[in-house]
């Protein structure tokens, strides 16, 4: 029994990550209507990042941060210019192809340079105990950060001036131009934003699990599962939907062999479009009207 | 036959000729492999093209259909002493209801959640197979060459495998241009230009996106049987490969998507110009890349693809080039 909550508050832990990755692609979605497919390769980014910064560069691990974010930022800003600004506003099918094509390049850029071969990043962190169980540090220090991420992105949003002009676009960017609003810069900040997030969330992922220059794949199915179940564009209910996945994979590790993982998720999404396609938000409304 | 008149049916035709008949010329069998990759690509971006071109859907999974095509005739022959077409047929057949059961329930889905949940197909069945027993999990099934037998031994089955990949070639070309000149293929059409609209006019568009997605489920299927036959061996990487899925799409949007022809187009020149790539042993490592670049170069600033320039320098070939 002990052992199911301690899987399970493991599970939260790295949920709590998986949210942080999903408010990346939550914010680009709700901003521009563009579903990033780069978000894998930018979580990868984020890890090789934290891997040569570390590895190589000798700088301690948790103090990549602040250069992930800002790099993660310059990138996906860059990103915007080159192939996100033209398919603004076309056809969904425009915006996936040219996000795909850039992710593309980049995956291939990544096996070209590194392979497929099996990276880690080593991080000594003293671990929680309980019982016989032990929270490994990584993992805490993960969390915290995503947590403290959160609210710094909470606080941009709702607190600042240019969060509010993300905010206006978000809702209708023809009226936000109207009254003076630089739409295209704002969608710029927003994208650099998402991709930003998406890399952080890489950097963490690195310092608890070992990758590949393919990982971004999988991370790329667990966050669109988050998101849709999040609730699209709501970057708080991808917080919440995260957890909720972690706390599903807490679940189902000691039953399951891991392999698995990604049929459920996937079966779960389907599911959770099929069936509330506004996600778990709609659900707590419908409740509570009901 | 009111299609018998029309000269693309006879392009089409003299199409096929050509690729049956060019490597005969000599016995020329490094061109033959040329051409059966070729042959491949054109099967796989015709399929794709009913779904991407006519309907709008972006269909990130397109080899899932090939990838189990390729399993489940592979695993009738080895486990279960099927002969060739047989396993072929029946790979197929199961592969288009699989693809119809998906279809019914992720068709309803719109737009850009369609295309994450291929994304997802593609991912669930590769980890589905990789951890299913029977069909050998990671490891994959290997064919006895004592298969080869029935088709006159080894060198003569290639020449066999070669002609039917070619007539599946000429089946994919006539099965979309038949698509396109039908109602059903006209509701696509419509699907693909708003969806909305489309269903206030009748078309029943969830029932349509199914059916083209199965449809487009076969001829792909036996292409992966015959594909994983000659190889004589199967395993999920393999099956499911991600370059191969992604060259679909960039093949079928460099020829032209929505057209008859560009996709064929595309896909040839698009083998021509990797086969010269892949001779250079720095260009080998970056065929994701340049599939990349090809792609958003065409995404930004030809949408159209070769066949929407064509069109556009010489619009007279719109009457007979489809």
């Amino acid at each position: 029994m002990l052992g199911l909550l301690a899987s399970v508050l493991d599970g939260l832990l790295i949920g709590a990550v998986y949210g942080l990755a999903s408010m990346g692609i939550t914010l680009i979605w709700g901003v521009m209507d563009v579903v990033n497919l780069t978000h894998g390769a930018m979580i990868v980014a984020g890890m090789f990042g934290v891997y040569l910064l570390a590895g190589a560069a000798g700088v301690p691990a948790y103090a990549t941060l602040p250069i992930v974010l800002v790099g993660g930022f310059l990138v996906g800003v860059a990103l915007y210019w080159i192939a996100v600004h033209r398919v603004i506003g076309q056809p969904p099918l425009m915006s996936l192809l040219a996000t795909f094509s850039v992710n593309l390049v980049l995956v291939g850029l990544g096996t070209a340079a590194w392979g497929t071969d099996l990276f880690n990043v080593p991080v000594s962190l003293p671990g929680f105990s309980l019982g016989r169980y032990t929270f490994p540090g990584t993992h805490l220090m993960a969390a915290a950060l995503t947590g403290m991420i959160a609210l710094a992105l909470y606080f941009f949003l709702y607190r600042t001036r240019l969060g509010k002009a993300v905010r206006a676009v978000s809702g209708n960017r023809e009226a936000a131009g109207l009254v003076g609003i630089p739409t295209s810069r704002v969608l710029a900040l927003a994208f650099g934003l998402g991709v930003a997030l998406a890399s952080v969330a890489g950097m963490l992922i690195a310092t608890m699990f070992p990758f590949t220059v393919l990982s971004g794949e999988a991370y790329q199915l667990k966050s669109f599962v988050v998101t849709v179940l999040g609730g699209l564009g709501n970057p708080t209910g991808a917080l919440v939907a995260g957890l909720a996945l972690g706390l599903l994979e807490g679940l189902t590790t000691p039953f399951i062999p891991v392999s698995w993982t990604l049929v459920i998720e996937f079966v779960l999404f389907v599911v959770v479009l099929i069936s509330v396609p506004g996600g778990l938000p709609t659900l707590l409304r419908r409740r509570r009207s009901a | 036959m009111a299609m018998l008149r029309r000269p693309f049916f006879w392009i089409i035709a003299a199409v096929i000729v050509a690729f049956a008949v060019a490597p005969r010329v000599g016995n020329d069998i490094e061109l033959r492999e040329s051409l059966l990759l070729a042959a491949v690509y054109i099967t796989l971006a015709s399929n794709i093209n009913m779904i991407l071109g006519y309907a709008g859907y972006v269909n990130f999974g397109s080899i899932v259909f090939f990838g189990l095509g390729g399993y489940f005739s592979v695993w009738l022959m080895s486990a279960h002493g099927w002969p060739l077409a047989a396993a072929l047929v029946a790979g197929a057949i199961s592969v288009s209801a699989l693809a119809l059961v998906f279809g019914l329930g992720i068709l309803r889905l719109r737009g850009v959640y369609f295309a994450l949940s291929t994304i997802g197909v593609n991912e669930a069945v590769m980890a589905f197979v990789a951890n299913f027993g029977p069909w050998g999990g990671s490891t994959g099934i290997y064919l006895s060459p004592e298969l080869f037998k029935p088709l006159g031994g080894p060198a003569q089955a290639l020449w066999v495998i070669y002609y039917v990949l070619v007539a599946l070639m000429g089946a994919s070309l006539y099965l979309s241009y038949a698509v396109k000149r039908s109602k059903f293929g006209l509701g696509l059409l419509a699907i693909g230009q708003n969806e909305d609209a489309a269903t206030m006019l009748g078309v029943p568009a969830p029932r349509y996106k199914a059916i083209v997605y199965s449809l487009s489920a076969f001829l792909p299927a036996i292409a992966g049987g015959l594909y994983f036959f000659k190889s004589a061996y199967i395993q999920p990487p393999d099956a499911f490969d991600l370059n191969l899925s992604t060259e679909t799409i960039v093949v079928a949007m460099l020829g032209g998507q929505g057209t008859v022809a560009g996709p064929a187009l595309g896909a040839f020149l698009y083998e021509e110009l990797r086969g010269w790539l892949l001779t250079s042993e720095t260009f080998s490592h970056f065929q994701l890349v340049v599939a990349g670049v090809l792609l958003l170069t065409i995404v930004l600033f030809a949408p159209g693809g070769l066949m929407g320039l064509l069109y556009r320098l010489w619009p007279r070939l719109r009457s007979f080039l489809e």
